[in-house]
């Protein structure tokens, strides 16, 4: 082929171009296209009430479980109310809490919100570790003014506080 | 007192490390032996005393002295014995010093069992073994100190988070970080031979022993810890991408892609400059790992001990190693000498694939991960990047790796025959592409991505049993010849199809499992029927159990095929009362190579008697999914014992030179 290159030197490192080449362009193209289309944003619930994602979407809701909130049914369903200082919002799930499920604890909700405004979660993920608040709920909760600290108790919302 | 000569210990180590660098290195700049000789010594004095110093820091915990703040903070006298043992590695403080302690135990390794190595490079490796060695016992001397004391000691420690509190997790982290820390001294060979300027197939002889040992333990590692998220956590899953994960799986990645170049490099000569630069990466990664899982920087479902302020201090540590690394790389790369040349059809461009594949693999991992974080510095959007994204960016990579597999080994050195190799392979690829069919007619559901993976799995697997027969000329010589050469196969042969079967079952498996798992949940009460699949269990008892540190529900249930018992699963529920924490004991009978995985729920209140949530998993094929990386590290553990013999070879081969 006379249009290569006549050195082998060239000549390799036009082969070995022509190899990396094709495998960094699907690399890159499967990246970009991952991080347009699967990735999920995560809110809080006075968050998610601004930001109004559409009906189906994919996506995290994190907040603190609100005490007295927790509904258990019989059938293996579970309602509950995370909030935030600024709004809650009323999450079903079907399944098995996680271990650390807790009033009062931080948990994070991966779901969609339903046509009704209540939120259908998939997974429900509370951490392993008792002393973990989860990293989006402790900034969004700093950012509100809530946040009192590592090891101080975690705030309740009990008896409507939310809605002050 | 014990507690006293362990935190003496380990500031000694870091005086000892200290000198471990300095003298190496003055020795290596004077050319002097009795330095280098001393800088030796140092290096296995500065073992010897992390050695004193994590045994007395195991003394304090199996003793339960709660004076000594860790302890008190992760351990309770009423936990059994292996894992108040297993407590002293639980902690960030403690983790940190096994982290030490394999450091200082790989530069005396490199001291001690190195005679071979050419003087300089030995001598060089083990000063910069011991730079890394000063960076992270300082960090743990002043920052992360395990034997502080405590002015006023709790009667009672806090114990151990009872999710750790398990056999195959006790040994998850050493395993972990043994593999970690044994790509330092492939680091450290890399940077010793860019001082030198002298990158050869005597230094690639060298790298791979080590990368072989930490790949094999990391390997092993990752496994034990995707086996304990499976029945422990309790989801019915083993690999959730989430970034503490994926911090463990990028310097794998990167130790294969350097194990792969690595040969080229001995083999041919070539590659050096990228070999040298996948030497200098895999223990960054390493550092990059425990810089994420220790700070908690990325939300993660299972991370550990985090300290976000120390984290800091990690990063420093990161940036400034692996900073100068790069630095020096780019400084003296371009002297290296170019090697042999090879057609674009040999066992080299085969190997180059990979390497382009893999690290490709590693950068879309990298990006995955860390995007959350770039994202948050850019726009102040918090999002998560979760399974979705890399089974659309790693699978497709992998995948296309696994299909050019079987065909790399089978290609001959510098000018490789295709045609030859696809008439040796046609046969498995028509049984492969058989096995996927077969798969997408008789399993129903009808999975098509899920059937192309078991054609994959199959084709890697059926791949190397063909390079196998290849070798010992199967049905073209008699048997007895063709056994006599099946025997005298190199070891490292034998670890190389090993690795390349276990990546295939794990292939299989993982398919299996993901595409053909059932899942079935209800409330039961007791005497109450679930139905998954073709099988049913029936919940016949839950009664209250009390174990060592513990109180539980245990389920007593009876699974069916049909009208047949197949086994009895007893799953628990454990109320750990010192931390105030419940977990799941998740009861798997395993049925062939399929698991049938039972969970027992919270109990719910119900009109009349109470119902449990139970939830129950059929998981084909899934103990493949730990058997093959087993295999794997198996090969890796065989390929490194063919060490010595090769060395000679390596010797002899100079000799003639």
């Amino acid at each position: 082929m006379s249009w290569l290159p006549k050195s082998p030197k060239a000549r390799r490192r036009l082969t070995l171009l022509a190899a990396i080449a094709p495998v960094l362009g699907l690399a890159v193209g499967l990246t970009l296209w991952g991080l347009s289309d699967s990735i999920s944003y995560f809110y809080t619930p006075a968050q998610a009430a601004e930001a109004k994602p559409p009906v189906g979407r994919s996506i995290q809701l994190g907040g603190l479980v609100e005490g007295g909130s927790v509904v258990k049914h019989s059938d293996g369903r579970v309602e509950f109310t995370v909030a935030d200082q600024l709004a809650t919002t009323r999450i079903h799930f079907s399944g098995d809490l996680p271990d650390l499920f807790r009033e009062g604890q931080g948990i994070v909700a991966t779901g969609a919100f339903r046509a009704d405004g209540d939120f259908e979660a998939k997974q429900v993920l509370a951490k392993h570790d008792e002393r973990y608040m989860p990293r989006e709920i402790t900034k969004a909760l700093k950012e509100q003014g809530e946040w009192r600290g590592e090891g101080a108790p975690p705030p309740s919302y009990q008896s409507g506080a939310a809605q002050q | 007192m014990i507690v006293e000569i362990g935190s003496f210990s380990l500031a000694l180590a870091l005086a000892l490390s200290l000198a471990q660098a300095v003298l190496a290195g003055v020795a290596r700049m004077r050319r002097s032996e009795v330095l280098a000789g001393a800088g030796q010594g140092a290096a296995l004095g500065a073992f010897a005393c992390l050695l004193i110093a994590f045994a007395a820091l195991m003394y304090a915990f199996v003793t339960s002295d709660f004076s000594v703040s860790n302890v008190a903070a992760n351990s309770h006298t009423a936990k059994p014995l292996l894992y108040r043992v297993a407590g002293t590695w639980g902690s960030h403080e403690g983790s940190m010093l096994l982290w030490c302690l394999a450091l200082t135990g790989c530069g005396a390794a490199v001291a001690g069992v190195g005679r071979n190595l050419p003087a300089g490079l030995k001598t060089l490796t083990i000063s910069v073994q011991g730079v890394l060695g000063i960076l992270f016992l300082a960090y743990t001397v002043f920052a992360s100190n395990p034997f502080v004391r405590l002015a006023q000691p709790p009667v009672e420690g806090r114990s151990l988070n009872p999710l750790l509190q398990d056999p195959a997790l006790a040994f998850h982290p050493p395993m972990l970080y043994l593999g970690y820390v044994g790509m330092s001294v492939v680091f450290s060979f890399a940077v010793a031979a860019l001082i030198e300027g002298r990158v050869d197939a005597a230094w690639a002889r060298w790298v791979r022993p080590w990368t072989l040992g930490a790949w094999s333990a990391l390997t092993v590692g990752i496994t034990l810890g995707a086996f304990w998220a499976y029945y422990e956590l309790g989801w019915g899953g083993w690999w959730f991408w989430d970034p503490v994960e994926n911090a463990s799986f990028m310097p794998w990645l990167i130790a294969t892609a350097l194990l792969h170049s690595a040969i080229v490099t001995e083999k041919r000569g070539a590659l050096s400059g990228w070999t040298v630069f996948l030497a200098l990466a895999a223990f960054t990664f390493s550092m990059l790992g425990a810089f994420l899982v220790r700070s908690g920087v990325l939300t993660s479902v299972h991370a550990f001990a985090v300290d976000p302020t120390r984290g800091v201090l990690l990063l420093a540590i990161l940036g400034v190693t692996a900073g100068s690394a790069f630095a020096l790389f780019a400084w003296r790369a371009p002297l290296l000498k170019q090697g042999g040349v090879f057609a674009p059809i040999s066992r080299e461009s085969a190997l180059v694939l990979n390497n382009i594949f893999l690290a490709a693999a590693t950068a879309t991992v990298l990006l995955g991960t860390l995007y959350p974080l770039m994202r948050e510095a850019a726009t102040g959007e918090a999002i998560s990047v979760g399974p979705p994204f890399f089974n659309l960016t790693f699978t497709p990579l992998m995948a296309a790796l696994a299909i050019l597999l079987p065909a790399g080994p089978l290609l001959a050195w510098k000018r490789g025959d295709l045609r030859g190799v696809m008439q040796r392979l046609w046969v498995a690829a028509v049984i492969a592409v058989a096995c996927g069919l077969a798969a997408f007619a008789f399993i129903s559901p009808r999975k098509a991505f899920s059937s192309v993976g078991v054609a994959m799995g199959a084709w890697l697997v059926i791949g190397s049993l063909v390079e196998i027969a290849e070798r010992t000329r199967v049905f073209r010589i008699s048997i007895g010849e063709s056994w006599r050469r099946l025997i005298g196969l190199p070891r490292g042969a034998w670890g190389m199809t090993l690795a390349h079967l276990g990546l295939g079952v794990f292939v299989l498996g993982a398919c299996f499992e993901t595409g053909w798992k059932q899942e079935a949940a209800e409330a039961l009460p007791v005497g109450g029927r679930l139905n998954l699949g073709a099988y049913h269990l029936i919940l016949d008892d839950v009664r209250g159990i009390e174990g060592p540190n513990y109180d539980a529900e245990r389920g007593q249930l009876r699974a069916f095929k049909g009208d047949k018992q197949i086994c009895a699963p007893a799953p628990e529920r454990r109320l750990y009362p010192t931390g105030g924490q419940t977990t799941s004991e998740v009861a798997i009978c395993t049925l062939g190579i399929s698991h049938l995985y039972v969970v027992l729920g919270e109990r719910r209140p119900a009109e009349g008697a109470p119902v449990w949530l139970v939830r129950a998993y059929w998981n084909p094929w899934a103990l493949l999914i730990f058997i093959g990386p087993g295999i794997m590290a198996l090969g890796g553990v065989i390929s490194l014992s063919d060490r010595r013999l090769r060395l000679a070879a390596g010797r002899k081969a100079e000799a003639a030179a």
